[in-house]
Formats: structure tokens, C-alpha cells, sequence
């Protein structure tokens, strides 16, 4: 098993979710999250002027898919998400020791 | 001396409306503030209608209001509104009930308070804010209302024209703010930080309230009601669409159209109307309202990135220059055929009130800032006007109130 943590535009969410949908990766966990990477903020406008905002909102989706979906998860995500500027965000894989699915205490493959 | 029914009723809806300015001013200022200490900054301005109403009622009506003391403070007739009753008084507002007069003007005392605050947010000590507010009311706020508008004032004896307050609310409120902003420093991380407002929609309620309630301020000190105060009313709403027009159009052309540029420049068109509402036409609203905002947005500039003083809000941006520019404006723009109690103004020929106008600016100035300095110096050495940089860096709504905005698990 493992996870699969994406760090998206706020705008593609819906395009990225549609794509895993489709490819039946429902379940899914969203939060709003700050950051920077190489983009370096963005002017945003003041009383007069501008102020630089460095941390700018972005969306990380995580799911946990079992070992040989990673790639084809990735990919929806990777192709649904991109615009080919600056700020298109990063995709993370890490290994999951262990799954549970509180209802039932199913364990492992299972509770995926 | 009798009381008129729509006279009275005109000044208590004008007291009400004055008094919804303060909360305004405080959601108007707390949006701007950063999200730790939104709270504290509210609290500033809502804290005013709370000591300065008591106070008011006890003394500064009379301070201000009471027999005159060589023009400069009125005497203790007045004290605990002794003898002001359901009837009008002898020298103010001849048609509606002293009560009515004296609650009216206690609002204005009240938001000029308020208004200061705006430049110390975020690292005041709350304890230091409210010792100064009472001394400041008492020593500065009551004499320079008596200078104005008390009966014998030397400022009304000069001639000096101020409406609604030009020079009492805003001059003497903006300058303050700026002796204050010098003794009390910059904010930890000013400028090189980013000060992000947390909420520009509560920015923008707080200045529709204002300007809602500005026509209270403006229209209302017409102490009656009729043409006066509907001149004083479409001037007050032309001179404010004038400079957030403006405003807008300033961000615009230096990026893009900013909504906070568009209720501050609504601010500062209605900050400079206030000393000429009733004494110029009302199309005069216009080149005011223009003007406030072009000056506004440099001094902003000016103050800030150029000077490096961390005036939070702009308090002396926007209602010392505006303020100074709307004095000189009714000096400029006064027609007796609007206003037979008023004074002709430069263009009608009469340089002198340009003159008189510049004297009364001088004066309120120089008296507000050198008086200020003192009163914060000594609260400076006696309770520290500054938080702790512990406490300034947690915020000041939990260290100087233990609340928080917003509650929940998260955040």
C-alpha cells in the first residue's frame, strides 16, 4: 500500500478528483494547506501599492491506493493538475504500514 | 426657546447614527488587523463607547460645553448634566432638548477616541490605551471641542470654520495618532514583513457603516432640520463617491482596482466634507472628495514606506491630512449663500478665511500633538505604553484579553 500525497493548484480539484473517479479512486481525503515552492508568492494589493504574500494557498489530496494503481493514480493526478507554469504544485509517495477501517476493524488490503 | 418636534427627532436619529459609527470603526479597523489580534483591535474602538459615554455625561459635556473660561475650556456647570434638561439650552441648538444636543455631541467625543487607536493596533498595552483615552479626552478632546464650538471658544471667536468637526474629530485625532505612533514605535516586523489584513469584508461593513453613519455626523450638525442639513447630507455623499472613485481609479492605474483602495478613499472624501458640509455647496463635494484621495494616497506612501513610520491604519494618512485638507477646503469653498452663518470663502473673494482656517489648523495641531506627547510619555513611564515582544508575537486578543476570534478545534 501506499500514499499518495498531491499538492495541487485550488482550481484543478475538480478536474483531478473527475480523473481518479473515473478510474474508480474514490476515496480521498482534502485539506487547504499553504506553501511556497520555487514560485516565490505572488503581489497582492494593498492600501496603496503591493505587499508580496510568499505562502500561497494550494489543496493537498491525499489517498492511499494499493501498490500497483500508484502509477496510474499519479498519473490522473499529474496530467489533471498541470497548467506547465510556475506553482503547478508536487506529488509525493510514501510507503503505508497499515490500513483500518474504524467501522468494521478491517485491516490491511481490506480497509483500503 | 421651544422645542421643535422634527428638529428633535433629526438630532437623536443623528446621535444614533453617530454612535453606530464606532462599531463601524472598529470592524473597519479589526478586518485590517491581522488575524491575532482582531479582537483587540475592536476592542479599542467599542472600549470608547463604553468610558467615554460615562465620562462625557460626568464631565466632558461640560469641560466642553459649559460657561466659557477665557475661550480655551468650559467651566463645571454642567457637571453630571446638572441643569441640562428636556429643555433647550440657553446658547446651543435653540430647538431641541439640551439632553438631545449634549448626547449628540458625547458620540462625537466618543469616535474621536475611537479613531486613534487605529495607529497603535497590534503592540499597545490595553491598560496604557485606556489611561491615555481618559487623560486624552480630558486634556485635549474637551478643550479643543470648547476652542470650536463651546459658546465663547476663541477658535469660533476667530472665525474659524468647522462644521461637523474637520478640526475637532479629525485633525485633532489623526495628529495625536502620530505623536503617539512616535513614541510608541513600529510594530515587531514593520515593514519588512507583510501585514496582511485578515478580512477585507469586515473592512468593507465597517466603512459602509461609516458612511452611513457620516450623514448623522454631517447633516446632523445642521442641529436642525432642514435645507442646512440636506446640504450638508448631498455634499457629504458626493464628496465620499468622489474619493473612492478616485481611490479606485489611483490603484488602477498603478495595478489593479482595489476594493480596500475604494472604502478608504470613501473614508478619507467623507473625512474631508466634515468641516465644510454646510458651509459649501454641495457640487463642491467633488473637487474635495478628488483632492482628499490623491493627497491621501501619498501621504500613505509618504508615511509609511518613505518616513518608515508604522502609523497601522494610516489615522494621520487619512484623518489628520484629510482632515487638514478639508479645513482649508471650506476656506477655500464657503458661500454665505449657502451657509448666512458661515463665512464667504476664497473663491468668493475672501482670503482672510483661507487665512483663519490655516490659524485654526496651527493651532489644533500643534496643541493636539505636544499634549499627546506628554500624556503618552507619562503613561510611558508609569504602566509602559508597549506589550511585552512575547505578547506582541502571540497577539494581543490572548494576551491582552483571552479571547480569540475565531473558535473551534482547528485554528
Amino acid at each position: 500500500m501506499k500514499k499518495i500525497e498531491a499538492i495541487i493548484r485550488e482550481e484543478k480539484l475538480e478536474a483531478v478528483k473527475k480523473a481518479l473517479e473515473e478510474k474508480s479512486y474514490f476515496g480521498m481525503t482534502v485539506s487547504e494547506v499553504s506553501g511556497r515552492g520555487r514560485q516565490k508568492g505572488i503581489p497582492l494589493q494593498s492600501r496603496v501599492g503591493e505587499y508580496r504574500v510568499d505562502l500561497l494557498p494550494k489543496l493537498k489530496i491525499e489517498l492511499v491506493v494499493f501498490d500497483e494503481d500508484v502509477s496510474a493514480a499519479v498519473d490522473a493526478i499529474v496530467r489533471n493538475a498541470r497548467t506547465g507554469s510556475i506553482g503547478d504544485g508536487k506529488v509525493f509517495i510514501l510507503p503505508v504500514e497499515n490500513v483500518i477501517r474504524v467501522r468494521t476493524g478491517d485491516s490491511g488490503n481490506n480497509a483500503i | 426657546m421651544t422645542v421643535n418636534a422634527g428638529d428633535t427627532a433629526w438630532i437623536l436619529v443623528s446621535s444614533a447614527l453617530v454612535m453606530l459609527m464606532t462599531p463601524g470603526l472598529a470592524l473597519f479597523y479589526g478586518g485590517m488587523a491581522r488575524r491575532r489580534n482582531l479582537l483587540s483591535t475592536i476592542m479599542m474602538s467599542f472600549a470608547a463607547l463604553g468610558v467615554v459615554g460615562v465620562l462625557w455625561v460626568l464631565y466632558g459635556y461640560s469641560l466642553s460645553f459649559g460657561s466659557d473660561n477665557g475661550g480655551f475650556i468650559g467651566g463645571f456647570d454642567f457637571i453630571g448634566l446638572m441643569g441640562v434638561g428636556q429643555q433647550p439650552s440657553e446658547v446651543y441648538a435653540s430647538t431641541v432638548p439640551h439632553l438631545a444636543f449634549m448626547v449628540y455631541q458625547g458620540m462625537f467625543a466618543i469616535i474621536t477616541v475611537a479613531l486613534i487607536t487605529g495607529a497603535v493596533v497590534e503592540r499597545i498595552k490595553f491598560k496604557a490605551l485606556m489611561i491615555f483615552s481618559v487623560l486624552w479626552l480630558t486634556i485635549v478632546y474637551c478643550p479643543v471641542a470648547h476652542w470650536v464650538w463651546g459658546d465663547g471658544g476663541w477658535m469660533a471667536e476667530l472665525g474659524a470654520l468647522d462644521f461637523a468637526g474637520g478640526a475637532v474629530v479629525h485633525i485633532n485625532a489623526g495628529v495625536s495618532a502620530l505623536a503617539l505612533v512616535m513614541l510608541l514605535g513600529r510594530r515587531k516586523g514593520f515593514p519588512q514583513e507583510s501585514m496582511e489584513p485578515n478580512n477585507i469584508p469586515m473592512v468593507v461593513l465597517g466603512a459602509g457603516l461609516l458612511w452611513f453613519g457620516w450623514f448623522g455626523f454631517n447633516a446632523g450638525s445642521a442641529l436642525s432640520s432642514g435645507g442646512l442639513a440636506a446640504n450638508a447630507f448631498v455634499a457629504t455623499n458626493i464628496s465620499a463617491a468622489s474619493a473612492a472613485a478616485t481611490w479606485m481609479l489611483i490603484s488602477w492605474i498603478n495595478r489593479r482596482p482595489s476594493l480596500l483602495g475604494v472604502v478608504t478613499g470613501a473614508v478619507a472624501g467623507l473625512v474631508a466634507i466634515t468641516p465644510a458640509a454646510g458651509f459649501v455647496t454641495p457640487m463642491a463635494g467633488i473637487p474635495i472628495g478628488i483632492v482628499v484621495s490623491l493627497i491621501s494616497y501619498y501621504s500613505i506612501i509618504l508615511m509609511k514606506t518613505k518616513l518608515g513610520f508604522d502609523d497601522s491604519l494610516d489615522v494621520f494618512a487619512v484623518h489628520g491630512i484629510g482632515g487638514i485638507w478639508g479645513a482649508l477646503a471650506t476656506g477655500i469653498f464657503a458661500s454665505l449663500a449657502v451657509n448666512p452663518d458661515g463665512a464667504a470663502g476664497l473663491i468668493e473673494g475672501n482670503g482672510m478665511q483661507l487665512l483663519i482656517q490655516l490659524a485654526s489648523i496651527v493651532a489644533v495641531a500643534a496643541f493636539a500633538f505636544v499634549i499627546t506627547w506628554i500624556l503618552a510619555k507619562i503613561v510611558d513611564v508609569t504602566v509602559g505604553l508597549r506589550v511585552g515582544e512575547m505578547e506582541e508575537a502571540v497577539g494581543l486578543d490572548l494576551s491582552q484579553h483571552g479571547e480569540r476570534a475565531y473558535g473551534g478545534l482547528l485554528r
